[in-house]
C-alpha cells in the first residue's frame, strides 16, 4: 500500500502529462497550469523541509559538541542574520539583504567559480596526454578551439578563428547531436519504466 | 503676398493633415490547435506605413460587440506589425474586426475583416509525427519488456564503469573508509537526479552489505528525502538496518558553488575511499573531481551533461557517458523488466538512425516532405 | 625518481602560482588585444538590432554571483542596446539569485538612457519551477506573477499593458549559467510556442548549444566571456568582458603551455621507460 499510492499517483498524473501534450481542448489545457500551480506550491514547503533539516542536523551538532561544532555557530547566525534582514527590509535594492548579497554572498560564489582556471589547469596539465591516436587528435583540436576562443588566437594565425568555429559547428556538434538522441531515448525509457511502475527504487530503494 | 500665402496653403493643405491609407485584406481566422479563445488576424500593411510624412504610428484593432453595432478596442499592432491575436474571444461566437492604422493625431478608414469565431480543437494537428513516435517506441519497450517475462535471454555490452562500483565499494572497505555519493545539482523533477537516486540505492545496499559508511550531501531538499529514503531501505534490504545514520544523508544549501564549497570541505575532512557523482552537474563538476583526487579516492562519475563530460573524463577513473547513467539501474539489478526496456530503447534508437539515414539523403536529393513532416508544430 | 618523472607528477601549487600570474598580469596592465566577432554573436546582435523601437523583450536573467564575470557584462551590454533602440525590457529570472543581478544592469542603463521603472521597464523577479514556470508565462504572465521582485502588484504598470503572455513579447534572452536558462526556454517557448529565443551562456556550456543554433531554434548565442567582449565590440561599449580578454587569452596560453609540456615530458619518459 505503501509503494501502491504513490505509483498510482505517478501513472496517473503522467499519463494524463502526455495526454494533454496532444489534445488542446477543455479540460486538458488546463491541466498543465493546474499542476504547474501545484508543484509550484509543493516546491516552497521543499524549501522549508531543506532549512528545517540544515537547521536541525546543525542544532544537534551544537548540543552534542561534535567536532567543527562552531561552524554550526557561523551558519545558524548567518541564517538567522540574512532570513532576519530580509523578513523586516525587505530584498529591494539598496536593502541590508541585497547589502549581504552584493558584499558576502556574490565575491564568495565567484571565488568558488574561480577555482576552475585553477583545476583546469591542474587537471589538464596531469590527464591530458597524447596515450592513443584518438587522444592525440582530442589534444589537437582542443589547443585549436582554446587558441581560437580568444583574441591570441587572431594573433597565432588569422585562419584559426574560423577552424575553430568549424570544429565546434561541425565536428563537435555532430558529437553532441548523437549524444543529445542518445541521451533523448534514454529519458524516454526511463520516464516510460517509472511512469509504468516497472522502476520504484527512487521511491523505496527497492 | 501673405493673403496669397493663405489661399495657397488652404487650397494644398499639407500632406499631414490628411489621414494615412488604411491597411488591407484583413482576414480573420480561429487559431489553430488551440483551447479555444483565439482569433488570429492577418493583413497587408498600409501604403502609408514606414515612410512619409503620414507614417502610420500604430495599427489599432477593434472588435464588434455580438448582437450590437457598436465596436471595442482589443489592442493595437506596432507599425510594421501585419498580424495580431485576439486572445479574448468567447468560443463560438461570430465577431468582426476592423483596423485603423494611425498617425500622429489621424487614423485610416477602417478595414472590416470577415467574420471569425474561435475554437477548441481535439486533437493537435502539428504533433501527429510525435504521437506515431511515442506509440512505435512505446511499442517497442513494452514488447521486449514482455520478452523479458517470458525469460527471454537479453544480453547487454559491458559498462566498465558499472563493472567498478563492487570494486569502488570493496576498496573503501578495505581501506576502512567511507563512501561518498553525490546526486548532481539538480532536483527531483530532472530525470537524471532520478536515475541517481535509484543507483545509490545499489550502491547504498553494496555498502551496507560491507558495513562501510555512506555519505550523501544533497542539494535539494527534496532529493535528500527520497536519498534519505532510499539509504535506509538498502540498510534494511541488507539485514542492517541499524547502520543507518539520517545524519549522513544531509542537505547542504540549494546555491551551486555554496555545495561545492561544503562537499570539498567534506572531502577533505573525511577522506572517503570511493566518490560517486552521479547525476546532473555544471562548473562544479570540475571543482568536486579536482578535489576528490587530490584526496586519492577512487571516482566514479556518470552524468548526461556532455558539457561536464570532458571534465569528469579527465579527473575521475571511470565514467559512465549520458545514456550509460540511465542504463545502470538495469545493469546493476539485472532485473529482466529493466533489461527489456534498455533492449527497446537500443531498437529506437536503431530505427531514428534509420529516419536520420532517409532524412539526410532526401534532404540531399531537394525532397524536404520527411523533415517537415517530423517537425514538431 | 627521473626527472621528467618528476616534472609529470609536478605540485599542482607551482601550477596554481603560474595561472595566477598569467590572469592577474594582464588585469594589472592590459595589452589590448584586438577582438573579432564571430557570427553566432552578429546574429544575437542582428535579433536585437532588427527589433523595432517601442517592442518588448523578456530578459531572463538564469544565472547568479558565481558567474557573474562571464555573464554579467552580456547583461549589462544587452540592456544598455535596448534601452538606445527604446525597446522595453520585462526582466526575471529562473535563478533566485539573478534577479538582483539584471536590476543592477537594468538601474544603470536606464539612469544613462533616462528610462523609468514601470514605463520603460520591469523586473517580475523570481519564481521556482523551470520549464514549469515558462510554461505558466506562455499562458499567462500576470497570474504567473502577479507582483514585481519587490512585492509590487504588476497590473497597473504602463509597460505591462496589452501583455497577456508570450505572444505579447517579441523576443526572449536568457542569460544562463545552466539549468533552468537557455535550454528550458528552447524547449518551451521556442519548441513549444514558436517563440525567437537568444541565449547568452557560459563558456563552458556553449558548444552545447551549437546544435540549437544550427537549427534556427536559438536566434544568436554568446559564448563566454569571449562572447560577451565581441557583443560589447558590436554595441559600441568597452565594458568587464573587453578588458577581460587579455588575461583570458594568456590563461589559455598558458594552459596550452601546460599541456604541450605535459606531453612532451610524458613521450621523453615513455621512449625511455621502452
Amino acid at each position: 500500500m505503501k509503494n501502491q499510492v504513490p505509483l498510482l499517483i505517478t501513472f496517473i498524473a503522467g499519463f494524463v502529462m502526455v495526454l494533454q501534450y496532444f489534445i488542446p481542448h477543455w479540460p486538458f489545457s488546463d491541466l498543465q497550469g493546474l499542476f504547474n500551480n501545484w508543484f509550484l506550491i509543493i516546491m516552497v514547503f521543499a524549501m522549508i523541509l531543506g532549512i528545517g533539516n540544515l537547521l536541525k542536523l546543525h542544532l544537534g551538532k551544537l548540543q552534542k559538541k561534535a567536532s567543527g561544532w562552531w561552524y554550526s555557530i557561523v551558519l545558524i547566525t548567518g541564517f538567522a542574520i540574512v532570513f532576519g534582514a530580509g523578513m523586516i527590509w525587505g530584498v529591494e535594492s539598496g536593502s541590508p539583504f541585497d547589502w549581504f548579497y552584493f558584499n558576502v554572498n556574490l565575491p564568495m560564489s565567484s571565488t568558488m567559480f574561480a577555482l576552475l582556471a585553477f583545476f583546469v589547469a591542474s587537471a589538464s596539465y596531469r590527464a591530458f596526454r597524447a596515450r592513443t591516436p584518438e587522444a592525440t587528435l582530442l589534444l589537437i583540436s582542443a589547443i585549436i578551439v582554446m587558441l581560437s576562443r580568444v583574441p591570441l588566437g587572431n594573433y597565432v594565425w588569422d585562419k584559426l578563428p574560423l577552424v575553430g568555429d568549424w570544429i565546434m559547428g561541425s565536428p563537435n556538434m555532430a558529437g553532441q547531436r548523437a549524444i543529445m538522441i542518445g541521451i533523448a531515448l534514454g529519458v524516454v525509457s526511463t520516464s516510460l519504466r517509472i511512469l509504468l511502475g516497472i522502476e520504484r527504487t527512487y521511491l523505496s530503494g527497492k | 503676398m501673405l493673403l496669397l500665402f493663405l489661399s495657397f496653403v488652404q487650397q494644398y493643405p499639407a500632406d499631414s493633415a490628411e489621414p494615412p491609407a488604411p491597411p488591407v485584406n484583413v482576414v480573420a481566422r480561429d487559431k489553430a490547435n488551440d483551447a479555444g479563445g483565439n482569433i488570429v488576424l492577418n493583413w497587408q500593411l498600409s501604403g502609408d506605413d514606414g515612410a512619409g510624412t503620414r507614417s502610420v504610428t500604430e495599427y489599432r484593432i477593434e472588435r464588434s460587440v455580438p448582437d450590437s453595432d457598436s465596436f471595442v478596442v482589443v489592442g493595437t499592432a506596432n507599425k510594421g506589425v501585419s498580424q495580431f491575436v485576439d486572445a479574448g474571444a468567447a468560443n463560438g461566437v461570430e465577431y468582426v474586426y476592423r483596423i485603423f492604422a494611425c498617425a500622429l493625431d489621424k487614423r485610416s478608414a477602417p478595414a472590416i475583416s470577415n467574420a471569425a469565431a474561435a475554437r477548441a480543437q481535439w486533437f493537435h494537428t502539428g504533433r501527429v509525427s510525435m504521437l506515431i513516435a511515442v506509440i512505435i517506441f512505446s511499442s517497442l519497450v513494452m514488447w521486449f519488456i514482455s520478452q523479458a517475462k517470458k525469460g527471454r535471454a537479453l544480453y547487454i555490452r559491458p559498462i566498465a564503469g558499472l563493472e567498478a562500483v563492487d570494486d569502488a565499494v570493496g576498496r573503501a572497505t578495505e581501506m576502512g573508509k567511507s563512501i561518498m555519493y553525490i546526486p548532481g545539482i539538480l532536483d527531483m523533477d530532472d530525470i537524471q537526479t532520478i536515475a541517481s537516486v535509484i543507483i545509490l540505492g545499489k550502491v547504498a545496499r553494496k555498502a551496507a552489505q560491507y558495513e562501510t559508511p555512506i555519505l550523501v550531501p544533497c542539494t535539494r531538499s527534496l532529493v535528500m528525502s527520497a536519498a534519505q529514503e532510499t539509504v535506509k531501505e538498502a540498510c534494511v534490504d541488507a539485514g542492517r538496518p541499524d547502520i543507518y545514520d539520517p545524519a549522513r544523508v544531509s542537505y547542504l544549501t540549494d546555491d551551486q558553488f555554496g555545495y561545492a564549497a561544503g562537499v570539498d570541505g567534506m572531502m577533505l575532512r573525511e577522506k572517503p575511499g570511493a566518490i560517486f557523482y552521479m547525476g546532473a552537474f555544471y562548473a562544479e563538476s570540475l571543482i568536486l573531481a579536482e578535489t576528490g583526487h587530490s584526496t586519492g579516492a577512487i571516482q566514479i562519475a556518470g552524468t548526461a551533461m556532455p558539457s561536464q563530460l570532458p571534465f569528469f573524463v579527465t579527473a575521475c577513473d571511470y565514467t559512465l557517458i549520458g545514456e550509460e547513467l540511465f542504463a545502470a539501474s538495469a545493469y546493476l539489478s539485472r532485473e529482466p523488466l529493466l533489461l527489456g526496456s534498455l533492449k527497446g530503447q537500443d531498437w529506437g534508437k536503431a530505427l531514428i538512425l534509420l529516419i536520420l539515414a532517409a532524412g539526410v539523403l532526401m534532404a540531399s536529393l531537394g525532397f524536404n516532405r520527411l523533415a517537415e513532416w517530423l517537425a514538431v508544430g | 625518481m627521473k626527472l621528467t618523472e618528476r616534472l609529470e607528477r609536478i605540485d599542482r601549487r607551482v601550477i596554481f602560482l603560474i595561472i595566477f600570474l598569467a590572469v592577474a598580469g594582464p588585469l594589472i596592465m592590459p595589452i589590448g588585444l584586438k577582438i573579432e566577432v564571430s557570427e553566432p554573436v552578429q546574429i544575437f546582435y542582428d535579433a536585437v538590432n532588427d527589433l523595432l523601437p517601442g517592442s518588448r523583450v523578456l530578459v531572463s536573467a538564469d544565472y547568479d554571483p558565481a558567474s557573474m564575470p562571464e555573464v554579467y557584462p552580456m547583461n549589462e551590454a544587452l540592456v544598455h542596446h535596448l534601452f538606445s533602440k527604446d525597446i522595453q525590457i520585462i526582466g526575471l529570472g529562473l535563478w533566485p539569485q539573478g534577479i538582483p543581478l539584471n536590476q543592477a544592469a537594468m538601474e544603470r542603463a536606464a539612469q544613462v538612457h533616462g528610462k523609468e521603472y514601470g514605463k520603460d521597464f520591469v523586473n517580475l523577479g523570481y519564481k521556482a519551477g523551470g520549464i514549469v514556470v515558462i510554461s505558466a508565462l506562455a499562458e499567462n504572465i500576470l497570474q504567473t506573477f502577479p507582483a514585481d521582485y519587490a512585492g509590487r502588484p504588476i497590473a497597473e504598470l504602463e509597460i505591462m499593458k496589452g501583455v497577456r503572455n508570450l505572444d505579447n513579447i517579441d523576443l526572449i534572452v536568457s542569460l544562463s549559467a545552466g539549468d533552468p536558462g537557455v535550454r528550458e526556454w528552447i524547449m518551451i517557448a521556442q519548441g513549444r510556442y514558436r517563440k525567437r529565443v537568444s541565449g547568452g551562456v557560459t563558456a563552458v556550456s556553449a558548444p552545447a548549444f551549437y546544435p540549437y543554433l544550427n537549427a534556427g531554434q536559438l536566434k544568436g548565442l554568446i559564448g563566454g566571456m569571449k562572447g560577451a567582449a565581441e557583443y560589447e565590440k558590436l554595441v559600441e561599449r568597452s565594458g568587464t568582458a573587453s578588458r577581460g580578454m587579455d588575461a583570458q587569452s594568456i590563461a589559455h596560453g598558458v594552459i596550452i603551455f601546460f599541456i604541450v609540456i605535459a606531453n612532451v615530458f610524458y613521450l621523453i619518459g615513455r621512449r625511455s621507460r621502452k
